[in-house]
């Protein structure tokens, strides 16, 4: 992970050292950032392998004994319909990761055009966007994505992550319109206008990798509120109509009364599946923050 | 300060304006025979009820006039409060059903948002730079701000409802009780309302205290704390004027989270089969009661507008500096 110093004016680290492999220095040793992406990683990787290690491809069929508690051969028990509960969590998981990723990068993409450019340019396009930016984050967005989802017949995770991203940008734009400003008048972007570059350019390769370290960690809790929007829309009953997500799991847990019958392994993995997500992810951001300002670095 | 108003207002007129635009447009740009594919996956049984709704439908949507006209008339009948019939519950008027729904869904948010803001401030206030202390609030804030709201509400249910049973898991008030202005009402809702109230409650109160332990920890650190310091300002001192100036972007963080605070008590009320707006939602979806589902997204929309409007006059009122137009409550 190599990453530019932070844009903020902060005391050097080691001289001899490159602002990469400083960073990398103390991202090895910042127990928050190594536990928050080990559980991470090792959900992802369930995801991933999960689903290929098992004998059906469908998690939703009908295996084994109805309602049965957690065993060797069920890991995570049944549902009343003898439905593998394991099974349908490391697909889950998979569908979970996917709207996290494209809910997060779409949200992050427009995020981080208007903000520049609100950031950049100022002036008459800047209140525009701010305006455009304050609407949308005003408007509460599970509201929106209730009504578009009602309306669209068949939903898939991909067109959830899609809706997801066009309502989740403005904060993030915010912020980083905000950081924009404070570097659009520094001495190196003065000198690069008067070099005759154009405004992405500029933005591109001067103000952006000043940046870079903040705009990861924005991508990081723009994905794990992405995967919060989901499962909560996933509850409602406005999830993707085919196949397993966690969120869906929690649903189908609730409407067929787990709770009722004590099928405690029914909604039990699901909804700790997502805290430890999107808690881990959390958790990591605040290490990268330590990583990348050593103003919060302690010890 | 009149410009700091003006300003937010402009931005709420749009915001409310785009809200009503957006819920017109979705049912026409949607790819598809709305009308059609409405009344047939309605299946209502009773004749009048499906006539009732192809007639309001066509009325409404107006096919057969100018796009700019429908809008209008989209319009005219939302401010006369004309929030079409219920499907659901026909022939009830939306607005009706809503109202009905609201003062549960109020009851519930309310007091746990304003609570969890209070007691999260405070915590996170407290275990700012104090070692064991923190080392307990910080990683429990965390578990607490990722969960997602319906499982530690399907958590709660389970454990203190369904295994312990000390509080019912369904429902805003016992079946063989009328809702009354009465004590024995009372008592029960209060019973209903604990677990649901508590399920927000806690998941809202985590990020609070993060919130508020960073700020204090940035605001010691800040200038006027080590002068303060310096000086030989008492501890309880320094961390007071701390305490004034880090509570200011928890205010404005209020505003931000309420579109993730209504979201929360939505998915909490349906866990509980709690009769607010949440419950609502999900009756609407389940019988494509399409009318009430937008009705209920305009409450929405018109009731964070409000509580925006609310929380804007407490910062003028918290931060001194909006008051003399100085800098400061940046919109």
């Amino acid at each position: 992970m190599t990453t530019p110093p932070d844009p903020a004016p902060v005391t050097a680290g080691p001289p001899a050292a490159k602002p990469g492999s400083e960073s990398l220095h103390y991202a090895v040793r910042n127990p928050k950032l190594i536990i928050g992406f080990t559980l991470v990683v090792l959900l992802l990787a369930a995801g991933l392998v999960g689903p290929l290690l098992l004998d059906s491809g469908n998690p939703n069929e009908y295996v084994g004994p109805q309602a049965a508690a957690p065993d060797g051969t069920y890991w995570m028990g049944t549902t009343t319909f003898g439905q593998d509960v394991y099974a349908q969590f490391v697909h889950g998981l998979r569908a979970t990761f996917l709207v996290g990723v494209v809910g997060g990068a779409i949200a992050a993409v427009i995020a981080m055009v208007v903000g520049f450019l609100a950031g950049y340019r100022g002036g008459i396009v800047d209140e525009i966007l701010n305006m455009l930016t304050n609407v949308v984050l005003v408007i509460p967005a599970l509201a929106v994505l209730l009504i578009i989802n009602a309306y669209l017949g068949v939903r898939s995770v991909a067109v959830q992550g899609l809706f997801i991203g066009l309502t989740s940008w403005p904060w993030a734009a915010r912020a980083i319109r905000a950081q924009t400003f404070s570097l659009r008048t520094r001495e190196f972007v003065d000198l690069a206008r008067l070099s005759g570059s154009g405004t992405w350019r500029i933005v591109f390769r001067e103000i952006a990798p000043n940046m870079s370290s903040y705009l990861f960690m924005m991508f990081i809790l723009l994905f794990g509120g992405s995967i919060l929007i989901a499962s909560s829309l996933d509850f409602i009953g406005l999830g993707p109509t085919e196949g397993v997500s966690l969120g869906l799991m929690l649903q189908s847990a609730q409407q067929w009364s787990a709770l009722q019958l004590g099928l405690w392994w029914w909604f039990i993995p699901p909804g700790a599946g997502i805290t430890v997500i999107v808690g881990a992810l959390y958790v990591a951001n605040v290490g990268l923050d330590e990583v990348f300002n050593p103003k919060l670095r302690e010890s | 300060m009149r410009r700091y108003f003006a300003r937010k207002l402009l931005v709420y007129a749009l915001t409310f304006v785009v809200a009503v635009t957006v819920n017109w447009m979705i049912p026409r740009f949607m790819p598809g025979d709305p009308v059609a594919a409405m009344v047939a996956r309605a299946r209502v049984s009773q004749p009048e009820a499906a006539e009732a709704m192809r007639t309001y439908y066509n009325n409404l949507f107006g096919f057969d006039e100018p796009l700019w006209q429908q809008y209008l008339h989209f319009w005219g009948a939302l401010l006369q409060g004309d929030f079409g019939i219920s499907i659901w519950v026909f022939p009830t008027p939306v607005g009706d059903v809503l109202l009905e729904a609201l003062p549960y869904t109020l009851g519930l948010m309310v007091p746990a948002v304003l609570l969890s803001w209070f007691a999260g401030n405070w915590i996170g206030a407290l275990s700012a730079r104090r070692k064991v202390l923190d080392n307990t609030v910080l990683p429990i804030g965390y578990l607490l701000t990722a969960m997602p709201y319906m499982w530690i509400a399907v958590i709660l249910a389970w454990a203190l409802g369904a295994q312990a049973g000390w509080f019912p898991v369904s429902g805003g008030y016992s079946l063989d009780i009328q809702p009354g202005w009465n004590t024995d009402f009372a008592l029960d809702a209060l019973h209903h309302w604990v677990l649901p109230f508590l399920s927000l409650f806690l998941v809202a109160l985590g990020g609070w205290a993060i919130g508020m332990r960073n700020m204090i920890i940035y605001e010691l650190e800040s200038d006027y704390s080590a002068y303060l310091s310096a000086l030989g300002a008492p501890q309880r001192l320094i961390r007071r004027y701390a305490f004034r100036n880090a509570v200011l972007p928890q205010v404005t963080g209020l505003a931000l989270q309420l579109g993730v605070l209504v979201a929360g008590a939505l998915v909490t009320e349906i866990v509980f089969a709690y009769p607010g707006l949440g419950s609502l939602i999900l009756a609407a979806i389940q019988n494509q009661d399409f009318f009430l589902l937008q009705g209920a997204f305009l409450f929405i929309v018109i009731g964070v507008l409000i509580a925006n409007f609310l929380i804007d006059i407490v910062y003028v009122v918290v931060d001194p500096r909006t008051r003399t137009g100085m800098a400061g409550g940046t919109s």
